[in-house]
């Protein structure tokens, strides 16, 4: 009622404001004082702050590289490289985590007892031992462990596996191969949209839509033959008296380390999650579907799955964001990536501070985006309230 | 309400403000006293502690490797042991940490280690930009390529298009960067944190080839499965002085453990070794009784006990014993330019006057 008259210490809002207040000063306090020190110490031993470095020459070269880069090329390229190397890990991963998670998630609740038991011991086991371990255990005793170079593992004369990696067939970097996947590119695009067309002829004016089908297997075929003939493929070859493969792409071991690693260890922490997801759909729907007469396989896609998903989401992301962070263990087989470019540069440079306040930056710029896409798609999949 | 909250911001920011402020005065003031003089040097720091800290290698033969008993030996822990033999006259007084090519410096930096002896080259910008005060040269290294027999390389020209398996952060990386670029040939860089790492994909064939310091291949050839199929090419890449270090900017310090480097050698020069030291006490020559402290206030005058160098010769012995019993007499490595400068080698100790 007379609200202005009351004294400001009797207040209560004023308590609790000043409460805030006190701890933020408190951590800008302590944050201050770790900064004062820091530069202080460093100011002793004579070492500037500051990211001119990254113009200089790096003077090093990456073994692993998706871009063109040399050792005269300057720091920051060097970074790119590997934030490009990282990147690929991580695109790749996840998509294959995902699809060998659910799997597993699924196998835990088949009826089959074998399909059951192998996967309960698959989460169980690389649930259950350090990353790192299974990284060196990838390494030394799956990828090194292939046929030497000079007499590699061959499929069809043009894919070859060894110790150095798996070479594959690679379109070179020609204007016929970006004009060809342009056109390849086109042609999916015009597809979907006719497949979008021929699904509202079929529900709005009940035809088969027939002759768009056609069309559509058309243009599928006509893609394949552009791929297949269209884009010009290097084709690896072997020189086995060297040891040595020309032409194509090379997946190094530390690559295929790493992608598997990250792969089956994560899958394993996305399979628990899909299980938890597919049984926090109440039985009721299954014997609902059930009833109606659907196929166990439909149940799931049509059912259990949709709804599962609102339960999968959230949990799935922090995996994600995980799979994202452990992937800088790279550095212990020998990947370039970026945690790995940036520690070589740091010693190169003696600009520790600077490297890890980039490579952290990154990671959360990473990890942010990961989040901010995987809170799309939640919202997607959440009930829509009317 | 409004009008409140914007009053409240304003005082948050005043108190803020006058806070920062009261924080960065004082230190600033301090800046100029906190200069390492006699007063708060690592010297002192060390010798109230008791013990020596010291950054090594760990993982390399000759230089510093933990055995089957847990004990650290090689000529970088030597030298270790000798800097805790002239402050305590004990050379168990050491803690050794393991550090990676990566961690060595930042551990410098930080203060984490006093001293790092570990088969680092002394370069330009690691004693200027990176903050680093380099003591003598302890080992006088090259860098080498070491590769299997059944490769056929002998050449760094045999080396195009082939992997070469190397130590991220060293020198060696950037020197075989170097010399490729300058032959315009392209190879396969496969770069590993851990040097255990490099050998054991080395060993599995996933390079051609490994590069790193002649000393550390010799050594690592020793250990790997079969010796005989490998070999270290005869050639040389790159002038590798390997020298102990410490901070930048700690005078006292830095001339304990440059001096410490500098007695073992003085001391072969002499000819005092462990075993021969006794009959040296009641010397004549007036430069020996000097250097052992008999006469004058040359450790005294630094901080250090007036019989360092005694010392360090009772416990650990001369530069001739370290090498002999760490490098020479395992790996039958010979001494070449690290024999002592009249035997036609470049050690050198400056005079102790």
């Amino acid at each position: 009622m007379n609200e202005e008259k009351t004294p400001l210490w009797r207040d209560e809002r004023f308590w609790q404001m000043a409460g805030q207040v006190l701890i933020v000063i408190i951590l800008l306090i302590i944050i201050s004082y770790f900064g004062n020190n820091l530069n202080q110490n460093l100011e002793q031993l004579g070492i500037k702050f500051g990211f001119d470095f990254l113009d200089r020459p790096a003077s090093f070269n990456i073994g692993d590289k998706v871009i063109t880069y040399q050792s005269t090329d300057p720091y920051s390229k060097a970074i790119l490289v590997g934030l490009l190397n990282t990147l690929r890990v991580l695109l790749i991963g996840i998509i294959l985590a995902t699809f060998l998670g659910i799997m597993i998630g699924i196998g835990r609740l088949s009826d089959n007892w074998l399909v059951r038991q192998i996967s309960s011991i698959y989460v169980q086991t690389l649930r259950n031992t350090p990353l790192l371990l299974q990284l060196f255990c990838w390494y030394f005793a799956v990828f090194l462990k292939l046929p030497k170079i000079e007499n590699p593992l061959t499929f069809l004369n043009s894919i070859y596996l060894s110790n150095r990696g798996m070479d594959i067939p690679w379109p070179e970097n020609t204007t016929k191969t970006w004009l060809s996947l342009a056109l390849i590119f086109i042609s999916i695009i015009v597809s979907l949209l006719l497949w979008w067309k021929r699904l509202k002829l079929i529900e709005n004016e009940a035809k088969s839509g027939k002759n768009l089908l056609y069309i559509i297997l058309g243009l599928s075929v006509f893609s394949l033959l552009i791929l297949i003939f269209g884009l010009d493929w290097k084709i690896p070859q072997l020189n086995a008296q060297i040891g040595f493969i020309k032409g194509g792409l090379n997946l190094s071991p530390e690559f295929a380390t790493i992608l598997f690693g990250l792969t089956f260890y994560t899958a394993a922490f996305i399979a628990e999650i899909v299980r938890a997801g597919i049984q926090s759909v109440d039985k009721g729907q299954t014997e609902a579907a059930k009833a109606l007469g659907l196929k166990s396989g439909l149940i799931l896609q049509l059912v259990i799955f949709p709804q599962a998903l609102r339960v999968i989401i959230p949990p799935l992301t922090s995996e994600f964001v995980n799979l994202a962070k452990n992937s800088s263990l790279a550095v212990a087989i020998g990947y370039n990536d970026i945690y790995a470019v940036a520690n070589t540069t740091s010693n190169q440079t003696g600009k520790a501070i600077e490297m890890l306040l980039i490579v952290m930056t990154t990671y959360l710029i990473i990890n942010l985006i990961i989040s901010s896409i995987m809170n799309i798609f939640n919202r997607l999949v959440q009930i829509k309230e009317r | 309400m409004f009008k409140n909250k914007g009053n409240f911001l304003l005082l948050t920011l005043l108190i803020l403000v006058t806070a920062l402020t009261a924080c960065t005065q004082p230190t600033n003031t301090t800046k100029t006293e906190t200069k390492p003089t006699a007063t708060n040097s690592r010297l002192d720091t060390v010798k109230t502690r008791g013990k020596l800290i010291c950054g090594v290698n760990g993982q390399l033969p000759g230089f510093s490797f933990v055995d089957q008993n847990g004990q650290y030996s090689g000529m970088d822990v030597d030298i270790c042991k000798a800097v805790a033999a002239a402050l305590f006259d004990d050379p168990t007084k050491v803690e050794y940490r393991n550090l990676s090519a990566q961690e060595r410096f930042t551990a410098v930096q930080s203060g984490e280690v006093d001293l790092l002896a570990r088969n680092t080259t002394w370069t330009i910008s690691r004693d200027t930009s990176v903050g680093m005060e380099f003591a003598p040269t302890t080992f006088y290294d090259g860098q080498g390529i070491m590769a299997t027999k059944a490769s056929g390389v002998k050449s760094l020209d045999d080396l195009s298009n082939k992997s070469v398996c190397v130590q991220s952060g060293t020198t060696t990386e950037l020197n075989l960067t170097d010399q490729m670029r300058k032959l315009g040939l392209s190879y396969i860089p496969v770069v590993f944190d851990d040097a255990d790492a490099i050998y054991a994909a080395y060993q599995e064939g996933r390079c051609d080839a490994a590069t790193s310091d002649r000393s550390q291949l010799v050594a690592r050839r020793a250990i790997l499965p079969n010796p005989g199929d490998h070999v270290v090419l005869d050639m040389v890449l790159s002038k590798e002085p390997l020298a102990p270090m410490v901070v930048n900017g700690d005078s006292p310090w830095f001339d304990t453990v440059k001096w410490v480097t500098f007695s073992l050698i003085q001391a072969e020069e002499f000819g005092i070794n462990s075993k021969n030291l006794a009959t040296f006490t009641n010397t004549e020559d007036p430069s020996i009784r000097r250097f052992l402290g008999l006469e004058g206030q040359l450790g005294t005058d630094m901080g250090l006990p007036n019989d360092f160098t005694a010392r360090i010769i009772k416990h650990v012995g001369n530069y001739g014993e370290i090498y002999d019993r760490n490098i020479g007499k395992p790996f039958q490595l010979e001494r070449g330019p690290n024999k002592l400068w009249t035997e036609g080698g470049l050690l050198y100790s400056p005079p102790f006057r």
